[in-house]
């Protein structure tokens, strides 16, 4: 059990919550252009990290809004919470797992 | 290696049994083999096992980041059964089902596979219709199966509750009497003294840190006791799956979950069966110790952390209430998890990879212990010739490009 910010209703706990996987998988702009292999990259392939992972939850239980988590996978810390359509300078968010052991 | 026998057991009580030997050996690796494999759990050490017994390739290394069987094969509700719906799924399981049945023989090593039978609980019309109609399919496809009403289920555990007032009352089950549970370290040893037997080298406390490839082909991995050559490679690393394709240079379509399982404290035989349940989330069975075995499903979120949430406990011990009320006062040891890499279609994969003489055998979710024979057998099958046998083709990665999943959620008789 982690407890996890809701950014418009504070720090709440995981049961609250539901979780939406991978963060930033836009949709494609142009589906009927898409090839088989980008169709299996946008609907199935994931980055899966070990380490820090942006990834989508949603206030089920509470507001009812989706929102954007940056938590690490391998020591369940979280580095912070943004809206949809944000995308904040968190530590680590594109580099290698900082903070995650090997 | 010594082979167990009565005589083999009566010559060591002599010596105060001081002086069996060490089952594997413990050596340095070398400095390239014909095949690596990477992952020292049930399907890592099967495979090495057929690959020396079945294709006559011994110069081979298993490569284990911590101790054999100390992830998920340690870790998991030990269930053995093989009543999926597909096709493609019915032949992997029961193929593995029949490797159990002779596994104990074939590896003098008693693996103390029991087979107790299997009950999937129905508890609803829709889960009624579903269920015969996989009893149908499975017995098309060879596998047998019966359909139990719920004064059935009653006869056959007697223990359960039947009771119509429950909030969802049971209305029948499948069930597959072939099924069962195994020892689960024990499948792991076994394989190891097998396959050390063989010539295979089981090098643990070595974890993988990056591949060699050179144009493509794969050369040797870099391990924490350095670079070890290879002809060939396999990756049978479960949750770690992603970790060791991202070395590779690829993506997987997989997610890495935490499952968690707990034991009560021992009891005398009360459980003499499996019983599964989707609608109200559990399954359970009685170990040999006389612990009840306990588990559910999924923690929803991505992790590597061998943890999950205690909200996800109570929700299966509550089940657990529902369909056993007489385990209401039984206490509860401990919990643990494992990580396991779960597939968009909850079927595994058994494939070749973008990287030439690299396969991975990865995707087995939440139920890959039953499968660990027929796995190892038909990985080493892949990795010896380069090419799928004929039961592991439609498992190759490329179903996620061309379409041809293998939907399983919910087919394959247990909620993921």
């Amino acid at each position: 059990m982690f407890v996890i910010h809701c950014p418009w209703c504070g720090d709440r706990p995981e049961t609250e919550f539901h979780y939406g996987g991978e963060a930033h998988i836009a949709r494609p702009e142009k589906p009927e252009e898409l090839t088989d292999q980008q169709w299996a990259d946008f609907l199935f392939m994931r980055t899966n990290p070990k380490g820090w992972h942006r990834e989508r939850w949603s206030h089920s239980s509470g507001c009812r809004r989706w929102f954007n988590v940056m938590r690490n996978t391998h020591t369940n810390e979280i580095a912070g919470s943004y809206r949809i359509g944000e995308m904040p300078d968190l530590p680590d968010g594109s580099g290698p797992a900082k903070g995650a052991k090997a | 290696m010594t082979r167990f026998s009565i005589a083999s057991l009566v010559r060591n009580a002599m010596n105060w049994h001081q002086d069996w030997p060490r089952q594997w050996r413990s050596p340095q690796p070398k400095p390239s083999y014909d095949v690596i494999i990477i992952g020292g759990g049930g399907h890592g050490l099967a495979t090495a096992y057929y690959l020396a017994r079945q294709h006559g390739i011994r110069n081979v290394a298993v490569l284990e980041k911590g101790w054999i069987g100390g992830g998920n094969t340690g870790r998991n509700t030990t269930i053995v059964r093989s009543n999926y719906l597909w096709d493609e799924s019915a032949a992997m399981y029961e193929h593995s089902l029949k490797l159990w049945e002779g596994l104990s023989q074939d590896l003098n090593y008693n693996v103390m596979f029991s087979q107790r039978g299997v009950m999937n609980l129905a508890h609803n019309l829709h889960d009624v219709r579903e269920s015969i109609r996989r009893v149908n399919a499975n017995r098309l496809n060879g596998v047998d199966a019966v359909w139990l009403d719920a004064a059935g289920v009653k006869e056959f555990c007697p223990i359960i509750n039947i009771s119509p007032d429950v909030r969802y009352p049971v209305l029948g089950a499948t069930l597959q009497k072939r099924a069962g549970v195994a020892r689960h370290d024990a499948v792991a040893w076994g394989y190891a003294r097998g396959a050390d037997a063989l010539g295979v080298d089981i090098i643990q406390n070595c974890e993988v840190t990056g591949f060699d490839i050179s144009d493509g082909v794969v050369t040797g991995v870099q391990t924490t006791r350095g670079r070890i050559g290879a002809k060939k490679v396999g990756v049978v690393a479960a949750g770690h799956s992603s970790v060791l394709a991202n070395m590779a240079g690829f993506r997987l379509p997989l997610e890495s979950h935490p499952l968690q399982a707990l034991v009560s404290e021992p009891l005398k035989p009360i459980m003499p069966t499996v019983v599964m349940s989707n609608a109200v989330h559990v399954y359970v069975s009685q170990s040999d110790k006389g612990e009840l075995v306990m588990g559910a499903g999924i923690d929803s979120h991505n992790s590597y952390s061998q943890r999950g949430s205690l909200s996800v406990i109570e929700e299966q011990l509550g089940a657990c209430m529902e369909l056993f009320p007489i385990f209401s006062r039984v206490r509860m040891l401990r919990s643990w998890g494992g990580i396991v890499d779960t597939c968009p279609d909850a079927s595994p994969i058994i494939s070749k990879t973008p990287v030439k003489n690299l396969f991975f055998n990865c995707g087995w979710g939440t139920g890959g212990f039953k499968a660990t024979p027929g796995s190892g057998h038909v990985f080493a099958h892949t990795v010896a010739t380069g090419e799928p046998h004929p039961i592991n083709a439609p498992f190759a990665l490329d179903r996620f490009i061309s379409g041809a999943l293998i939907a399983e959620h919910g087919a394959a008789a247990v909620a993921h």
